[in-house]
């Protein structure tokens, strides 16, 4: 948390960021002095109550929104503008639903103008990864909710990104294809070198997913605490829901978090 | 019988009884067939189209029997109401004079037709991108709606001459608003987060236009030319009310003012024709450009967890 910026190969560095929203009648702070560096192959779960941020937070790492003040960096550059060197999946799947699933995965190449054959293999090797095989043509309202979320993931992963931004991805999803969506991801984050920043509301997914996890509190979104997860680095999911460690820190949260809501 | 197929294979896949690992969303699903239930045949499209259409011919043609019965029984007088067969006589007698009048029409819609569209599309571009031209052209859009076209339509004759240049520009002017109107609302349509992403895939206004933005635009802007395509019909046909040497709508004066009732009929029947043939032609352009859209489907949903 207190290293400098700096010389310690971070993926994510901010510091000091405060992010206002004025609008005619009011002035909303929806982050206040946030501070957070994310090293290269960590990942990171943010949970918090509805309204503290979070997805600002990411925007803010994606430079989608500029922030009133303090510093962000990506891969020690700071953020001026929309960054390329990142893979972003929304709550929603936002797929093009005019194309195909392969051809929404390739959006990213044709938008990047990425090599045609090289993207082409690795959409292939992304649709094998996430079980789509069969459905490469399946237009996204022929396809589930899971299913799209799977698309979307894989056009996240297609340029291959050093760092992957969630916000919420897995949210709209019954709590049995999330299950099953965590699990996979959990997959994907280990055989791959990516920096994961994923936004939840469910401590479940936060604890599972992250080796740490940062609570925020309701607006104005600050973090409140942050807690590194003694989970082994290949995690099962029947195994970690009886872990008795997953148990400790899934009660510790839901006690903060309640109390980040109360206060507020 | 396939699709129940596909249904169960991908409730197969979505469920979560297969375990995190490498699920196989399509066990039972034959390869090649690439999860999608195969596209009608030439047949059951045609039968599709016998539908659609069985139930509009029976209302017509009740339509022209009750035609038939007035004029034939002469309840109403044949100068004022001719017969169905009067009408075909003259249709067919004098057939190559007005095939040439039609081909004359026909010329000054399509025209004005495209012109307008591509006027409307680029003028909603310059809208939907730009807050500046937003705010300067859509009064002045709004405000050429509300002029009367048919109004000025004896002023452009006196502009252009007795040509086929008023009717085009009468039937730009009418069908221009549409274009426009459909075409802001489709742009303005795009997810945002859709632009969020193609931001952060570093791509250009230019792709992002082309790729997402446009593409998105097209159910609407669809809508808006099949109301713009009938409005020509009538831009250049007022045009040729107005002043003109040729043209259906000049026929349409000539065989008034003759009290030639079968040939006003026939007049009327081929401008409807042209009304009906290109809007069947968008029809058909729109069920190729965005075969996709909710309104262009069945609705058949492949998973369902």
């Amino acid at each position: 948390m207190t290293a400098a910026p700096a010389d310690t190969g971070t993926a994510i560095g901010m510091s000091g960021v405060t992010v206002r929203f004025t609008s005619r009648r009011s002035q909303t702070t929806a982050l206040d002095d946030v501070s957070l560096d994310i090293e290269p192959g960590e990942f990171v779960t943010i949970v918090g109550p509805s309204g503290c941020g979070k997805s600002t937070l990411l925007k803010i790492i994606a430079g989608l929104v500029t922030p009133t003040s303090g510093a962000v960096s990506l891969r020690r550059r700071p953020v001026r503008g929309p960054q390329k060197e990142i893979g972003f999946v929304f709550q929603k799947a936002a797929l093009l639903e005019w194309r195909g699933a392969r051809a929404n995965i390739l959006l990213q190449a044709e938008m990047r103008g990425m090599d045609r054959a090289l993207a082409a293999r690795r959409a292939d090797e992304l649709i094998e990864m996430t079980g789509l095989t069969g459905f490469e043509k399946a237009l996204p309202h022929e396809l589930s909710g899971g299913m799209q979320q799977r698309v979307a993931l894989c056009r996240a992963l297609l340029h291959s990104p050093p760092v992957l931004l969630m916000d919420e991805p897995f949210g709209a999803l019954d709590a049995l294809t999330r299950e099953q969506m965590n699990a996979e991801l959990h997959r994907i984050w280990r055989e791959t070198d990516t920096t994961v920043v994923l936004v939840t509301h469910s401590i479940a997914e936060a604890v599972f997913l992250g080796t740490r996890v940062v609570v925020m509190s309701a607006r104005p979104g600050r973090i409140i605490r942050t807690f590194p997860v003694e989970l082994p680095a290949h995690r099962d999911y029947a195994q970690v829901m009886s872990d008795s460690r997953f148990d400790r820190l899934a009660t510790d949260l839901r006690g903060l978090l309640g109390s980040a809501a109360a206060n507020h | 019988m396939t699709e129940n197929a596909l249904d169960t294979a991908g409730r197969r896949a979505g469920s979560p009884a297969t375990g995190g690992v490498g699920p196989s969303p399509v066990a039972g699903l034959p390869p090649g067939s690439g999860g999608r239930p195969p596209r009608p045949t030439l047949g059951r499209r045609a039968a599709t189209f016998a539908d659609s259409l069985w139930r509009p011919a029976l209302v017509l043609a009740a339509f022209v029997a009750a035609w038939w019965f007035v004029a034939a029984r002469e309840y109403v007088p044949n100068y004022l109401v001719p017969t169905p067969g009067q009408v075909w006589e003259t249709m067919t007698g004098q057939w190559s004079e007005l095939a040439r009048h039609t081909v004359v029409t026909l010329y000054e819609t399509v025209f004005g037709f495209v012109l307008a569209a591509a006027l409307g599309l680029a003028t909603a571009v310059a809208i939907a991108y730009s807050r500046t031209l937003d705010k300067a052209l859509y009064p002045i859009v709004l405000f050429a709606q509300v002029i009367p076209k048919i109004a000025i339509a004896p002023l452009l004759v006196v502009w252009f001459g007795l040509g086929l240049t008023p009717k085009i520009i009468l039937a730009v002017l009418i069908a221009f608003f549409p274009v426009v109107i459909s075409g802001v609302a489709g742009l303005r349509s795009t997810d945002p987060e859709l632009l969020d992403l193609a931001a952060t895939m570093g791509a250009g206004p230019w792709r992002t236009f082309r790729k997402i933005r446009f593409p998105n635009a097209l159910p609407h802007l669809m809508a808006g030319l099949k109301v713009a395509v009938t409005l020509a019909v009538v831009g250049a046909v007022v045009g040729e009310f107005v002043g003109a040497s040729e043209g259906l709508g000049y026929v349409l004066l000539l065989a008034n003012g003759n009290l030639d009732a079968p040939l006003l009929f026939a007049d009327l029947i081929l401008m409807s024709a042209i009304g009906i043939v290109l809007f069947v032609l968008v029809e058909i352009a729109e069920a190729l450009l965005i075969p996709w859209h909710a309104s262009r489907r069945a609705g058949v949903s492949l998973t369902t967890s």
